[in-house]
């Protein structure tokens, strides 16, 4: 069998299988031979029942979306080989359940081997990774590494039931290692939660909601690693207040949730514009509108956390497209917060979140290179006035505690100390510098790359994508030879390296995972505009052939 | 000592008679008593939410966060975990606090975060020109029931018996030599301390010709009694004529929140190398 350099896996089964780890370990075990990774998660909203699955992309070279057919197949269950036929081909191997599980390919007696070894049923999992591994040629010494470091818990064991799979199987296709180091594992949600780290937070609160929910449960995981706070409060209204107390008292907070726990936090989204008080929120998108589907993805958020809250302020918006741009721009996104005093977002959506991606450390920027805006006056002057006057509109901050200092922060019109007023000149006054503070933003924002250009630089035709569709886009434009531009920052809208970006193209596409063409319309605004749309809103991201079939569509 | 003033220059637009000058003063002379005690009054924050009783955020000169309309308590909550050495005082109103923030009270009260909360419990809105609030007793004719409320009111003092809280006390604007020590006892208590204060609203309902004849200091009441707590709270439900319990009606001393879920905080450099470790164990 010729050596690929790349291969997919489909593991499928039960809610309550596990399938989210088995995926988890098969992307390890290919991850340890060079390979660079992309795994997505499809689960329903339930607990128990209903279909899971995961796909696990590896490649020689990165990628961040899936191919429609999968080269080896994991069942867990029966649907897995009925439901998802449509993805395999001729030479798929099937690697199946004996006990749950008829189909042509190879069946693993789970059930046997775990009484074999007087294994819990939960271990069922480390038995098809062990015939998975067999199957494609993985050496035993990688599945074992991988279990030391994956299975703390009863590593043993599980090791002990993996080897009889592993034993009874026959290879079917040797998945060749690449040569490449082997690069670290992130789901994007994990990459956020290390970035807001590395910009300095010390309290994470969060109320939970997929899909962001993750975030919580990692960063509670590891609070005392990190010295920080994690609260996990009444609703999202508290969680935005809580996370404002924080910021007043001098503290770096963020806050996570999706669009429907955003809805409550706008009264504070509002009140941190006014009071000029930073807030990172991460707003991971999901099918809307309403409950929608939960557990499903989209990026119809981006209107929303660009319009929200009443009254005009300014704001940062960042979308990374990976796990790795996911873990650079959250921290800038809370070092720039903290700099203007703004509240700050962090737009992921579900297939961002949920997925898991290869990251490289050595392009890790070190913590004290996250670049810091010059000019920024720091020391508060006594009498201190917290909204004091300044050219960039950007007030000294100090925090209670601070001696001499009497902070005040209002969400009435207030004048440069803090006091409600209802003068019209100084609400001008006040609307004023926070105009400035936007300006001052936009400035320090284009600093940064804030516009990635892949695919073929210099091609007429141009893909413009944003989030987690950078991946398929990327891919696409380097089969069919186009531009592809994603902008990262979308607010300040970074419309000077737009245009560089997008200079000399003359078909302008933009892909998105909504039903309206959000950033088509915010691009258009700015006086960019798009010749076509491809959009799509079931819930499910674009796999590169059917990307690929709609831009050749479009183009052709 | 900074020998401040504490009463900013912030023009004043309290009805004449209100309650809130009361409290206000009541704070203004704590303040100092503090000051005198060698306490910094940098260490103080107010949070104050919407409505008349806000104003004193602007009226008081020490650190104050002037918030949204029922939305103090978070926001003192995060204060009050990010920076355990300050002091952290909530003004808020009774429509403030028991309907638009209610979900907050209950769940500080819950959590015995160290906090104090005075209600300024007017039982009617009055920045909003008199309106019905939760505390309001049935019938009770404003803007929005004419032919006079529905329902009954709440009793706030019975629930946050319910719901946890370690300081529970009642005050009244007519008495403000007790009212001094209750705010005083809850600032000093450790945990969370809701001081329910009956407060004369001059314009749409001044009350005090009811309460003054009603109130009562409970002789030998032991707030540790959870059992005579309720039956004093139960007594006066805001609505029926019965006598009127004021004083420290329950108290308890228990680990709060912040004790609870405080992490020892991390250099940036151990920081650092926690990520790198985390990223180098996903191999």
């Amino acid at each position: 069998m010729a050596e690929k350099r790349e291969v997919s896996v489909l593991v499928g089964g039960r809610a309550g299988d596990g399938i989210n780890n088995a995926g988890a370990l098969v992307a390890r075990l290919l991850g340890r031979l060079g390979y660079r990774i992309y795994l997505y998660f499809d689960y329903p909203s339930l607990i128990r029942g209903g279909h899971n699955f995961a796909v696990i992309r590896a490649a020689d070279r990165d990628v961040g979306t899936c191919r429609e057919k999968v080269d080896f197949v994991l069942a867990f269950n029966q649907e897995t080989v009925t439901r998802h036929e449509g993805m395999f081909h001729e030479g798929t191997a099937i690697l199946f359940n004996a006990d749950v599980v008829k189909s042509e390919g190879q069946g693993i007696p789970v059930t046997t081997i775990l009484a074999a070894e007087q294994a819990p049923e939960i271990m069922g999992n480390s038995v098809m990774i062990g015939g998975f591994a067999k199957a494609a040629g993985i050496p035993w010494a990688v599945v074992e590494d991988v279990f030391r470091a994956a299975l703390p818990k009863g590593t043993d064991l599980n090791l002990k039931v993996a080897k009889r799979a592993y034993d009874q199987l026959a290879v079917v296709q040797k998945i060749p290692e690449t040569g490449s180091p082997p690069l670290p594992l992130l789901t994007g949600n994990e990459a956020i939660g290390l970035g807001l780290i590395r910009g300095g937070l010390d309290a994470y609160v969060s109320y939970p909601m997929t899909p962001s929910s993750s975030i919580l449960h990692f960063l509670a995981g590891e609070k005392e690693k990190f010295g920080i706070t994690v609260v996990h409060p009444e609703n999202e209204i508290a969680v935005v207040l809580m996370g404002l107390g924080f910021a007043y008292a001098g503290k770096r907070a963020s806050v996570g949730t999706s669009g429907g726990g955003f809805c409550l936090m706008t009264e504070g989204l509002s009140l941190a514009g006014m009071a000029e008080l930073p807030l990172v929120f991460v707003v991971s998108q999901r099918t809307g509108p309403s409950t929608g589907l939960p557990t499903y993805t989209g990026q119809s958020e981006l209107e929303f956390v660009l319009y929200a809250g009443q009254g005009e302020f300014p704001r940062l918006i960042v979308a990374p497209g990976d796990a790795g741009e996911a873990l650079s721009w959250s921290a800038i996104a809370l070092e720039i917060a903290w700099q203007f005093q703004i509240p700050a977002f962090i737009l992921p959506d579900k297939t961002l979140s949920e997925g898991t991606y290869s990251i490289d450390p050595a392009a890790l920027p070190l913590r004290e290179e996250v670049p810091a805006v010059p000019g920024r006056a720091t020391a508060a002057a006594l009498p201190y006035r917290r909204y004091a006057d300044t050219p960039d509109g950007v007030s000294p901050p100090a925090f209670p505690g601070t001696p001499g200092a009497i902070v005040k922060v209002n969400s009435y019109a207030h004048d440069e100390d803090g006091y409600t007023t209802e003068e019209g000149d100084m609400v001008s006054l006040m609307t004023e510098k926070r105009l400035r503070k936007q300006e001052a933003l936009a400035r320090a924002m284009n600093t940064f790359p804030q516009v990635n250009v892949l695919g073929k630089a210099d091609a007429p035709v141009a893909l413009l994508c944003w989030g987690s569709t950078k991946g398929v886009s990327a891919e696409v434009g380097d089969t069919l030879g186009l531009r592809v531009v994603q902008p990262v920052v979308l607010e300040p809208f970074p419309t000077t390296q737009l245009r560089v970006a997008l200079s000399g193209a003359t078909t302008l596409i933009c892909v998105e995972e909504n039903a309206t063409g959000q950033l088509a319309a915010i691009a258009s605004g700015y006086g960019i505009a798009v010749d076509e749309e491809i959009l799509r809103y079931d819930g499910r991201p674009f796999t590169y052939e059917s990307l690929l079939e709609k831009v050749r569509e479009v183009i052709s | 000592m900074t020998g401040r003033n504490l009463i900013t220059d912030v023009q004043n637009t309290w009805c004449p008679g209100c309650g809130n000058f009361t409290i206000q003063h009541t704070l203004k002379v704590l303040l100092a008593e503090w000051e005198k005690e060698g306490r910094s009054l940098d260490n103080v924050v107010l949070v104050s939410g919407i409505g008349c009783h806000a104003k004193i955020a602007d009226y008081l000169n020490i650190n104050s966060f002037y918030s949204l309309h029922g939305r103090t308590i978070p926001v003192a909550t995060g204060i009050k975990l990010a920076n355990p050495d300050l002091t952290v005082i909530c003004c808020c109103g009774d429509g403030d606090c028991y309907a638009e923030g209610l979900d907050h009270l209950i769940f500080a009260a819950k959590r015995k975060i160290d906090i104090t909360v005075i209600v300024h419990d007017n039982r009617v809105y009055g920045l909003t020109t008199g309106q019905y609030t939760p505390t309001s007793p049935l019938g009770f004719k404003g803007k929005s029931t004419p032919s006079g409320t529905a329902e009954l009111p709440l009793n706030p003092v019975e629930l946050m018996l319910a719901c946890g809280a370690t300081f529970i006390a009642r005050g009244y604007t007519k008495k403000m030599d007790q009212l001094r020590n209750l705010i005083r006892e809850g600032v000093a208590h450790k945990g969370f301390s809701f001081i329910d204060v009956l407060q004369i609203c001059a314009t749409f309902f001044p009350a005090a010709d009811y309460y003054t004849p009603r109130v009562y200091e409970p002789a030998g009441h032991d707030p540790a009694d959870f059992g005579k707590a309720c039956l004093l709270a139960r007594e006066w439900d805001y609505n029926s004529d019965a006598r009127i319990a004021l004083g420290v009606l329950y108290r308890k001393s228990m680990p709060g929140f912040g004790e609870r879920v405080a992490v020892p905080i991390k250099a940036a450099s151990e920081r650092e190398q926690a990520v790198r470790d985390i990223i180098a164990a996903r191999i």
